[in-house]
């Protein structure tokens, strides 16, 4: 701040203050509202929902942790707490080496950068979309284009959305294929690593993959662990790509419920609230908790040049 | 953070592949590097256009032709798709558009008011508030969505666009209030002080200073608000039953609902009709997306 703010602040600070705090919350007032009305309202209520049984109509009854120990013996809540995790910690970690291996191949001003960067950049806004997951069932339906392509070899493909084994995997294939926003995000990384630690490695004689694993990467960790919060987060909450492949029932075999999607069955179709407010109030925990942990670990493995 | 622009002047330096022996001449490295980078964009892009290249087919060719080339293209698909639904597809069209129109309107006032609040002024509990906001932007969205399923339903603004628009208008995307709160901090404060020893309150100077001078993150913001509410599946499906208010996203969905394997060239017809605002937007807002996503981490 200046010296002029400084001098500004020294006078009558009280008075102003009082008065700018009145100016401040009318500017903040529709967040504060939405704050109130859209978020903390309903989060209080949703726990006190997961304690009721609540059908939308009929008023909601109190039953207590009932809900929560409905949960431990529910086998598709398992089941789809098994397919989310295997998709979240198989797709996001494939979605990030291939973002930060373009990213690399992308640095140090290739010819084209630009082009190349909307290219791989476009799939990250097109991913959440409803045609993309059409587009997606066609691919990988029994007919689709990926067997079309196999045919070509002699190789008689399978239906891989259709046969409970692969249909998660087409799923992880559209994530990963969506790796061009955390690679611009690495691209904007790479800017920021001083080009004279490179000079000084390449003057000592280091190779290409000393460079990258003793330079790039260590300076990169930040950026990596951001990215990986960031699309875990997001990745746990994953919902359309799925509902739409599976025409809404997570099938086949329940492959592809995702924790969001059977969260939408019980509350949205079966009228369950009691129980999906559960389930949000646990999910919210897993992510906490994964988050937490990420900060925690990160203490270990991201490097801060500063 | 950085601009785009810096990167030319790397090559008037001995860059890193000059000093070690190569392994390969370095001519021959680039060629090689070039054709690894087309050929992951080949594979990339190669559904979409088969997508493209399939509204264009005939039931009957769509699954029998890997390739891009039609040798008969059936336009009709389009004018057989945009029909097929119980309204012409223009009706979900500019469903969509009024939903994502009152979106990005809602997200531009109210997150830019409150960014400035926090970026620009001294009030009592700031930083609770502030950290508050980050940490809305994480909140995964089902802990709020049944009461709000219940609040709206209430109100009886199921089966309208009200859901999707209000919330906009209260800054509930935090994340623009963020991205908005790190651009004014790049502007210098010496030009709101200035305005103010001329006797500008707070207000004039977010119109007159600080409003025209944050145009690229208002930007950022709308391209963004528009595409990810153009996508959005999950709350124009719980709050649009009636076929009549229809988004496009669940035109789509119940296009795939009733359709059988012959009109698949009109659901691609329709898929790639849905994609074309969000192509537009990126190819025209590409600058401040990059820059965005850059800056903030947006997807």
């Amino acid at each position: 701040m200046s010296a002029l703010g400084e001098l500004q602040k020294l006078k009558g600070r009280s008075a102003q203050g009082k008065r700018e705090t009145k100016t401040a919350y009318l500017f903040l007032a529709p967040w504060f509202v939405g704050l109130i009305v859209i978020t903390i309202g309903p989060m209080l209520a949703s726990l006190y929902l997961s304690f009721t049984d609540y059908n939308l109509i009929q008023v909601p009854e109190w039953i207590g942790i009932d809900n929560f120990t409905r949960m431990i013996g529910d086998e598709r809540l398992h089941g789809s707490l098994e397919v989310t995790f295997v998709y979240v910690f198989v797709s996001v970690p494939l979605q990030l080496a291939l973002a930060l291996g373009l990213a690399v191949l992308l640095d140090r001003g290739i010819r084209g950068l630009a082009f190349y960067r909307s290219i791989f950049y476009l799939p990250s806004l097109l991913g959440s979309s409803v045609a993309i997951a059409v587009l997606w069932r066609q691919v990988f339906g029994s007919e689709g284009l990926l067997n079309m392509l196999l045919g070509n070899f002699g190789i008689t493909g399978r239906g891989w959305v259709s046969d409970p084994s692969t249909a998660l995997s087409t799923l992880i294939t559209l994530n990963v294929w969506t790796f061009g926003a955390p690679m611009v995000i690495f691209l904007a990384g790479l800017r920021q690593i001083p080009r004279m630690y490179y000079e000084a490695a390449a003057t000592e004689g280091a190779g290409r993959w000393r460079i990258f694993r003793s330079i790039t990467l260590p300076l990169l960790t930040p950026i990596v662990f951001f990215n990986f919060v960031l699309q875990l987060i997001h990745a746990f909450q994953s919902f359309t790509q799925a509902f739409i492949v599976s025409g809404g029932s997570g099938g086949p075999s329940d492959s592809t419920l995702f924790y969001s999607l059977y969260l939408y069955q019980r509350g949205f179709q079966n009228f369950d609230m009691g129980y999906a407010s559960a389930m949000a109030w646990v999910l919210l925990l897993i992510i906490g908790v994964f988050t937490a942990i990420n900060f925690y670990a990160s203490k270990w493995w991201v490097f801060y040049d500063d | 953070m950085t601009t785009e622009t810096r990167t030319p002047d790397l090559s008037l330096r001995p860059g890193p592949a000059a000093a070690p022996p190569p392994m390969w001449p370095s001519r021959l490295r680039s060629v090689l590097k070039h054709l690894a980078l087309i050929a992951v964009a080949l594979v990339m892009l190669y559904p979409v256009l088969w997508m493209i290249a399939g509204s264009l087919r005939s039931p009957d060719q769509v699954f029998n032709a890997a390739g891009l080339f039609v040798a008969d293209p059936q336009p009709q698909n389009y004018s057989d798709g945009w029909n097929a639904f119980s309204s012409p597809f223009s009706r979900y069209l500019l469903n969509s558009a009024v939903v994502v129109l009152g979106a990005v309107l809602g997200n531009l006032v109210s997150c830019s008011l409150a960014a400035y609040a926090f970026a620009r002024m001294e009030f009592l509990a700031k930083k609770t508030l502030f950290a508050i906001m980050l940490m809305t932007i994480m909140l995964p969205f089902h802990v709020v969505i049944v009461p709000q399923y219940v609040l709206f339903s209430q109100l009886d603004w199921l089966n309208t666009f009200l859901p999707m628009v209000i919330p906009k208008f209260l800054a509930t995307d935090a994340f623009f209030v963020f991205l908005m709160v790190q651009f004014i901090r790049g502007i210098p404060r010496e030009l709101d002080e200035a305005a103010r020893i001329d006797g500008c309150g707070h207000g004039r100077i977010f119109f007159r200073i600080i409003l025209p001078l944050m145009i690229p993150a208002l930007a950022t913001t709308t391209i963004f608000t528009f595409i990810w509410t153009w996508n959005d599946f999950f709350s124009q499906l719980i709050y649009l039953t009636d076929p009549d208010m229809y988004t496009v996203p669940i035109a789509l969905k119940s296009f795939i609902d009733a359709t059988s394997e012959s009109s698949w060239g009109e659901m691609f017809a329709m898929s790639v009709v849905s994609l074309i605002p969000i192509f537009l937007a990126f190819l025209f807002g590409q600058k401040f997306l990059i820059k965005g996503i850059a800056t903030t981490g947006g997807k």
